[in-house]
């Protein structure tokens, strides 16, 4: 299996004095002998199966060669993508296909999915609590919550309120609702998007939202209009492409206002109220409120950044406040110029699994390569991209941007609108099979 | 190159890959950040390319030009020069084993 060829000795001399990632480049896809000359390496439990800790189970599984036992806990029956949901707003795309199921990482990882609630966790016994399902004992314990919302930061916005007026930016119940709310809009009726001060999950979201929704008016209710109220002075992401869609493609459709830093609505008369008493009236608002790590991570004590955010170590992912413990995803406190993103969160998934295998197998883990790409599509066909790679810097003990590396699309394309509907694809199809 | 004969030695008897506190060398992790695109192994069906058992030298030279700029492409230019030479021949050769 490991035989010799004058290929590797090229490529091992290439290698010979590289960095310590490099080196095994000849070797099949898990980092560890066949199952069968294992001894069992631990058990690993995993909660959240979103686009990070779904990640993490299944590559703990694979690099392990099936020697660390995995239990994953999450809440809901069904994997719903965010990415892709902007589309299903606009009537571009079915919700059904960004619905999938988890059989996957039971059937070919053999991983132990259990639906329930974490609640507590005892971290001098490694015992994790759940709401209905009893406790798991564990080696290392990988959290990848998401986001949970600052509702108290908009006056206003409680239960009640949020029935009518949506935020969607977690995917399921409420983009269907607001897609039935933009179906319901008469043709000449006004949308509201606001838009929190950075850091949110995924910077170029809204912008999408926005662009995806233009083009339903546009072709549906051409008589409507958008009104874009942004708590950051400018868009934070892809600015220059977006703006671009929006003057060429959606002219006199959207109305763009930086620095409207929302803080209070009024869901019966549908006015929202801005920091400095500006005010506006939409038919449909669209609401996505500041966040802050998923609620678990606060309850167990992992949150230590500005009280919103979870630091880690970035060889690990695991936590600085709580051992044995890793997080992942947008709940942590983000690296320079490192979004919060599904495709991220991939990576820390990844990321991490591997710095458990190496733990676990007794071995030192070593920092990775973490890459970003965003795609975002302008309207039925079209997309762009950002994207960007992180070398982990140990002076400052943190991944940073590889000077040249990243960037953004040229324009927007239609061969890009097909390379993003493959990336959703493919990046489900690694995540949960 | 005589201080890689131990190690290629190693390599042919008891595989590196070995779960123990002292192998060889580590799996190389970060080619992974090409599955989310690629497909979990480089291998998929679709509009982004597969990239899983292609030539060596093909996936090489493809890198090696998506890096140096002078390879059509949306995006692989960017990424690309994200990785080193060394890095960018351990994707070729990693790939290219896949099935
Ligand atoms: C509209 C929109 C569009 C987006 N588009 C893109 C895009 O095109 N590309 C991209 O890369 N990213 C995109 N994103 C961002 C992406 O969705 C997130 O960055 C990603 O989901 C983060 O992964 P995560 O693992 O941190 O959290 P999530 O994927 O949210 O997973 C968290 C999981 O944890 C579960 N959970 C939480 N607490 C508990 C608990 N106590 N017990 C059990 N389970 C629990 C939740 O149910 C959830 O399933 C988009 C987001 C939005 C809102
Ligand atoms: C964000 C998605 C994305 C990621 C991540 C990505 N690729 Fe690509 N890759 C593409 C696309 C899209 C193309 C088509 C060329 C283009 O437009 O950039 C491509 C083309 C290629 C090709 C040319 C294939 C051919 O048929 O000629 C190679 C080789 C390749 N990628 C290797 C890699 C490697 C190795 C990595 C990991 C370091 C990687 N890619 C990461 C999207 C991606």
């Amino acid at each position: 299996m490991t035989r010799f060829n004058p290929d590797r000795r090229r490529l091992l001399q290439a290698l010979g004095g590289s960095a310590t990632l490099l080196g095994a480049a000849v070797l099949p896809g898990s980092a560890l002998a066949a199952p069968g000359k294992n001894k069992k390496l631990g058990r690993v439990v995993v909660v959240g199966a979103g686009f990070g800790g779904a990640t993490a189970a299944k590559y703990l599984r694979k690099w392990s060669n099936g020697a660390i036992e995995v239990v994953l806990i999450e809440r809901n029956k069904e994997f719903i993508s965010c990415p892709a949901s902007n589309e299903v707003l606009a009537g571009n795309r079915d919700y059904a296909s960004i619905v999938h199921g988890y059989e996957g990482l039971k059937k070919n990882w053999g991983i132990k999915v259990v639906h329930a609630s974490m609640i507590a966790v005892d971290v001098d016994k490694r015992k994790v609590k759940t709401d209905h399902a009893g406790e798991f004992d564990y080696d290392r314990l990988v959290v990848s919550p998401g986001v949970d919302f600052l509702f108290g930061a908009v006056a206003g916005y409680d239960e009640k309120a949020q029935e009518k007026i949506l935020h969607a930016w977690k995917a399921g119940p409420q983009t269907v609702a607001l897609r039935q709310q933009l179906v319901d809009l008469p043709d000449g009726g006004v949308y509201i998007q606001t838009i929190p001060k950075a850091p949110y999950r995924c910077p170029p979201g809204p912008y999408e939202r926005v662009s995806q929704i233009a083009h339903y008016f546009k072709t549906h209710k051409p008589n409507s209009k958008i009104i874009v109220l942004d708590g950051n002075d400018q868009i934070i992401s892809k600015g220059k492409l977006f703006k671009g869609v929006w003057d060429n493609d959606y002219q006199g459709l959207i109305e763009y206002r930086p620095n409207w830093n929302i803080t209070e609505v009024n869901a019966e008369t549908r006015i929202v109220t801005s920091e400095i008493g500006d005010r506006e009236r939409g038919d449909v608002i669209n609401l996505v409120p500041p966040q802050h790590a998923g609620k678990i991570a606060h309850d167990i004590g992992l949150v230590n950044a500005n009280n919103r955010w979870v630091n880690i170590d970035w060889v690990t992912l695991e936590s600085t406040a709580v051992k044995n413990v890793h997080v992942l995803g947008d709940a942590t406190l983000s690296a320079p110029l490192m979004p919060k993103s599904g495709h991220m969160a991939n990576q820390h998934g990844k990321a991490a699994a591997a710095a458990i295998v190496e733990i676990l197998a007794g071995r030192q883990p070593q920092p990775t390569l973490l890459a970003n790409t965003c795609y975002s599509m302008v309207d039925d066909r079209r997309a762009i991209h950002v994207d960007s790679v992180h070398r982990y810097d140990s002076e400052k003990k943190t991944p940073l941007v590889v000077p040249g590396s990243g960037g953004v699309s040229a324009a927007p394309s239609i061969e890009e609108g097909l390379f993003t509907r493959a990336w959703a694809k493919n990046i489900w199809s690694d995540i949960l099979t | 190159m005589k201080k890689l004969i131990p190690l290629i030695g190693l390599l042919a008897s008891t595989g590196v890959l070995a779960a123990g506190p002292a192998p060889a060398t580590p799996f190389p992790y970060f080619v992974a950040n090409c599955f989310n695109c690629h497909g979990t192994e480089g291998r998929v069906n679709s509009a982004i390319p597969s990239i899983a058992g292609r030539d060596r030298e093909y996936l090489e030279a493809a890198l090696t030009a998506f890096k140096a700029g002078t390879k059509q492409a949306t995006i692989m230019h960017q990424l690309a020069k994200g990785y080193t030479d060394e890095e960018i021949a351990v994707l070729a050769d990693y790939f290219s084993r896949q099935k």
